[in-house]
């Protein structure tokens, strides 16, 4: 019975290591600027999907890499520059809306650049997987939650000790003394999104190997990846990834224990819970309204 | 303003689909409406559906067309949403007057529309997989695949050559998925099969080691079987293999491209799935009659397409070919005498198999037209 | 006052001389899906634009009302009162789920309202043997002691004037003091808090109005159709409407009748575009949000006093 338990470990950990890659992107653009980006999930499907054809077009694998981070890059700064700088008056809710727009628009752009078959990335290094305990794990698993532990790390160092994370926060905080004190608020947003957007991309690339890619699958992973940030709480990057673990081990040990049926409505179960116990997620600060 | 703003909008429409509609050559054509799945979850079924009918009506056209008529395709793509499905269906029936309907690339878009085309009386094609489309018969509903209990049935026969009583399932969320489950749970019986271990994943779900995990740990499961079609039985075939398990796994022939092997990789070796002679054209030996059928559509699609052929594209072309047959025989489109001619389609060779409809099968195709095929050396091979 | 009697006037001459420019049923159709669309909207829209609550998951009150009808029905009882079960079960739903989940603000409410959709929308499509599945059911037609409701052009009708019924009710509670408390919530829930405004009370009872609405819409739409699928009840289906409210202009009851009509009869002209509807689509939505953030009506709305001038 242990072994089984582990399994489900580990599968939570794939899953939770997948969620809380797409989750991190969330928070950067959260971060600088208070909007969800709901085409987040189209970046990890432009990471995954560029690189496989970058790959077929007989590119070796790390510069194919590169590459669909900074096509995924240069699509983000255009979505800021082009659809969220313009609309900086809007409210959230049409910020959210015109997010949405820009998912359609890549989703239906992807489809015509590439296809609409499902792709499958080889893995980083080989498929055998992995024993422990009597249980298995993929290395690919094990490169994404490498990877995700890193870029956690990274981001915790970037907003807490650079100046440039502190002005994105100062952005983020208020707009209007951020821009008073000489921070380039422009310049600061338009970061984040390049950020976001390579951060999505590595994320699709490392787990376009785990759970294939097409040019449709940003809609699920995004709607996960925001699932994570909500439990973790909205602006912290700890958060993010700790949300992406629970959610992923809530679904696997969901589907083990529970019923395969109903694992998805038993995390959203969960995640709901804790909103009513913590209403700004496990690791969001508390805040006051402005009146 | 906003009932104004409307009116423009469907006057606009109004105008452009009679700009659409301009006769060629002297003869009235012949409209063949088509609504698929181009887009959505089922994108892989829909996708080489509209390719295969938009290839073979230009090619139709270019011999002369059917009776002297050019054909025309209208087709509406439904991203696999079953109340879009219905609203084109009664656009094509009402506004672009079609002489027969072709598509529902689901069995829930191909269930949303048989009211419509019941009470309309025009000849409907499916190539929608599920047995509740033909059964009951319903009058002016044909369909191409083969059904999902033909599938368990040939599944089930397979293990029972191979002495295999206790199975373990795992089936998507989808409706293909569900349906397949259902047929496989009520015919299960009459092969001595019992299923100990049903379990179920996601329509987007990424990895499946949980649900495999539980099966492998119920006592006595020799074979697994899993309908369903996407990425999930590829995800699937990775993850059974990832726990190392070694006995039989069985796909659906809702993974019957070669895109599955591409996807699954290493992990498709040994896996058996039921699936039409399409997807093994090369190695049917020369006296089989599908044989030139077959051949002769892969080798067109591969050439005009440069992907794989698979028989998603196969049910539209079975369907084309077998209106455009009944067509010929009625001497006309006439609605009542084309339903007529394709219910007396008597040995048509398709790409799913041999068809010989009556008034009481609408599909016409029997368990001969399924193979058991085996995935060896990252190709599809016969199981004898 | 006045104004809302124009709107409603002019919307109720609208929909009485429509059907002489709808050639044929197909034109019906798409008029009759997007007057359901438009109930729900306006419902939706008293919580979006009016008390500023998002929620991510009225499909699920919408697909709940559709199931509500044709399980119902389907055991043989009689379809206007299958159709008031399900509007009581959603509103008890609403009630109790509005409770706790209303506490939370912003985008945490988007996630709670999206997770309770979703999970709707998974058991409608898990318990197959009562909901049919993903492949849905079929409905009995809208009917009763022998009478029933047949065919496209009956229906625009009964469409047409549950819409015009729906806006005057919307009209009505905008204009009265429960209005302008909600309203208060809107710039502030904790100045209208301190006002003496009972903040939790009103928005869960605008909750609960906006969730009946999409029932009963669900439950309309699901005998129309005479066919039920559980993708109305699900997360895309959501964003749609809350798409809808959005596009038309927040705050805007003929904002949101507007926002609907668009965003149904849009699709239908784009699908002659085949692989560049999404694209269309995407940019559509994107550049009038830019260009409008306030949405479609209020923004025509400004220009036309500002013209006028």
């Amino acid at each position: 019975m242990l072994s089984q338990a582990v399994q489900f470990l580990f599968s939570g950990l794939t899953l939770g290591a997948i969620y809380a890659l797409v989750a991190l992107g969330f928070t950067l653009i959260f971060n600088a600027s208070h909007v969800i980006n709901f085409a987040q999930g189209e970046f990890v499907m432009i990471g995954g999907m560029t690189t496989v054809f970058l790959v077929g077009f007989g590119l070796p694998m790390p510069m194919a890499i590169a590459l669909a981070v900074a096509a995924a890059t240069g699509i983000g700064m255009a979505l800021e520059k082009l659809a969220v700088e313009p609309a900086r008056q809007a409210s959230i809710t049409t910020l959210i809306i015109i997010t949405i727009g820009a998912s359609i628009f890549l989703r239906g752009l992807a489809q015509l650049v590439w296809d609409k078959k499902l792709h499958a990335l080889p893995p980083f290094t080989g498929d055998a997987p992995i024993g422990i305990l009597g249980a298995t794990i993929l290395p690919q698993s094990l490169w994404a939650m490498g990877v995700g532990v890193l870029l956690l790390l990274a981001l915790r160092w970037f907003f807490a000790r650079t100046l440039l994370g502190q002005a994105m926060l100062a952005t983020a905080n208020n707009r209007m003394a951020a821009q008073l004190v000489g921070i380039n608020v422009r310049r600061i947003l338009l970061l984040s999104f390049a950020l976001s957007a390579a951060l999505g991309a590595a994320a699709g690339i490392l787990i376009a190997p785990i759970t294939l890619t097409a040019y449709d699958v940003g809609t699920n992973i995004g709607l996960k990846g925001f699932a994570a940030v909500m439990l973790g709480g909205l602006g912290s990057s700890a958060g993010a990834v700790l949300g992406g673990l629970l959610l992923g081990i809530a679904e696997a040990f969901g589907a083990g224990y529970v019923s395969s049926a109903y694992k998805d409505a038993f995390a959203f179960v969960i995640i709901m819970l804790v909103l009513l116990w913590m209403p700004r997620g496990l690791l969001g600060g508390a805040a006051a309204e402005r009146v | 303003m906003p009932k104004t703003t409307f009116r423009l909008a469907l006057a606009a429409l109004g105008i452009g689909a009679a700009l659409a509609w301009s006769p060629a050559g002297a003869q009235q054509p012949i409209t063949i409406g088509a609504f698929l799945s181009v887009t959505g979850p089922a994108a892989f079924l829909g996708d080489p559906e509209q390719k295969t009918l938009e290839m073979y009506v230009d090619e139709i056209n270019k011999k002369g067309g059917v009776l002297g008529r050019p054909l025309k395709l209208v087709s509406y793509d439904d991203a696999g949403d079953a109340e879009k499905a219905r609203t084109f269906a009664k656009r094509l029936i009402e506004q672009d007057k079609v002489d027969l309907i072709l598509g529902g690339t689901t069995t829930g878009t191909t269930m949303a529309v048989v009211p419509l085309v019941e009470s309309a009386g025009v000849p409907f094609v499916s190539m929608a997989g599920a047995v509740v489309i033909i059964e009951p018969v319903k009058k002016w509903v044909f369909k191409t695949p083969h059904t999902d209990r033909m599938a368990c049935e040939r599944i089930f026969s397979d293990m029972r050559e191979r002495k295999i009583t206790k199975i373990g399932m795992i089936s998507g969320a989808g409706g293909f998925d569900k349906s397949m489950r259902q047929e496989c749970l009520n015919v299960a019986k009459q092969y001595s099969i019992e299923i100990v271990a049903d379990e179920s994943y996601g329509a987007q779900d990424n990895d499946m080691t949980a649900q495999l995990a539980k099966i492998r740990n119920v006592a006595g499961v020799q074979a697994v079987v899993n309908p369903g079609f996407g990425q999930g039985p590829a995800i699937v075939t990775k993850n059974f293999r990832q726990l190392g398990m070694t006995m039989p796994l069985y796909q659906s022939h809702g993974v019957a491209s070669k895109q599955f092997i591409e996807l699954a990789g290493a992990a498709a070796e040994g896996v058996r799935l039921p699936a039409a002679a399409l997807l093994v054209a090369e190695v049917l030996p020369d006296s089989d009659k599908q044989k030139p059928v077959v051949l002769g559509y892969k080798k067109a699609y591969e050439a005009r397409f440069k992907s794989e052929v698979s028989t998603f594209g196969g049910h539209a072309y079975d369907a084309l070919f077998i209106a455009v047959d009944a067509i010929k025989r009625a001497g006309g489109a006439d609605k009542a005498k084309v339903r007529d001619a394709i219910e007396a389609t008597k040995g048509y060779i398709g790409t799913g198999g041999v068809v010989n409809m009556s008034a009481k099968d609408h599909m016409g195709l029997d368990a001969s037209a399924f193979r058991m095929l085996e995935v060896k050396n990252g190709s599809w091979s016969i199981v004898k | 006052m006045r104004r809302d009697t124009a709107v409603l006037l002019l919307l109720a001459v609208g929909i009485a001389v429509l059907p002489f420019a709808l050639p044929n049923r197909y034109f019906y159709d798409v008029a009759i899906l997007a007057g359901i669309n438009a109930i729900v909207c306006v419902g939706l829209n008293l919580l979006i634009g009016y008390t500023g609550q998002i929620s991510l998951g009225h499909a699920g009150f919408f697909g709940l009302g559709a199931y509500a009808s044709a399980i119902l029905t389907g055991y043989g009882c009689p379809a206007p009162a299958a159709m008031a079960a399900g509007a009581v079960i959603v509103g008890a739903l609403a009630a109790l789920v509005g409770r706790p989940i209303l506490r939370l603000k912003g985008h945490y409410l988007a996630m709670a309202t999206l997770g309770m959709g979703i999970i709707i929308s998974i058991v409608i499509t898990t318990e197959d043997r009562v909901t049919g599945g993903p492949d849905g059911m079929a409905v009995a037609p809208f009917g009763l002691l022998g009478w029933s409701v047949q065919g496209e052009e009956a229906w625009y009708w009964v469409i047409g004037a549950s819409l015009v019924a729906t806006v005057a009710l919307a009209l009505n509670l905008i204009a009265s003091p429960v209005g302008r408390a909600l309203r208060a919530i809107h710039g502030s829930e904790t100045a209208a808090e301190v006002m003496g405004v009972d903040v939790a009370r009103y928005k869960r009872m605008v909750f609960v109005l906006s969730a009946v609405l999409a029932a009963l819409a669900g439950s309309l739409a699901a005998h129309y159709s005479g066919f039920v699928s559980p993708a109305k009840a699900g997360f895309m289906h959501s964003i749609e409407l809350v798409t809808m409210v959005v596009f038309g202009g927040m705050a805007s009851t003929l904002g949101a009748v507007v926002g609907a009509v668009l965003l149904t009869v849009l699709p239908q002209l784009l699908t002659v575009l085949k692989d560049y509807e999404l694209l269309m689509f995407g940019a559509l939505l994107m550049g009038t949000m830019i260009l409008m953030p306030r949405g479609l009506l209020p923004t025509l709305e400004t220009l036309w006093r500002r013209a006028r001038i």
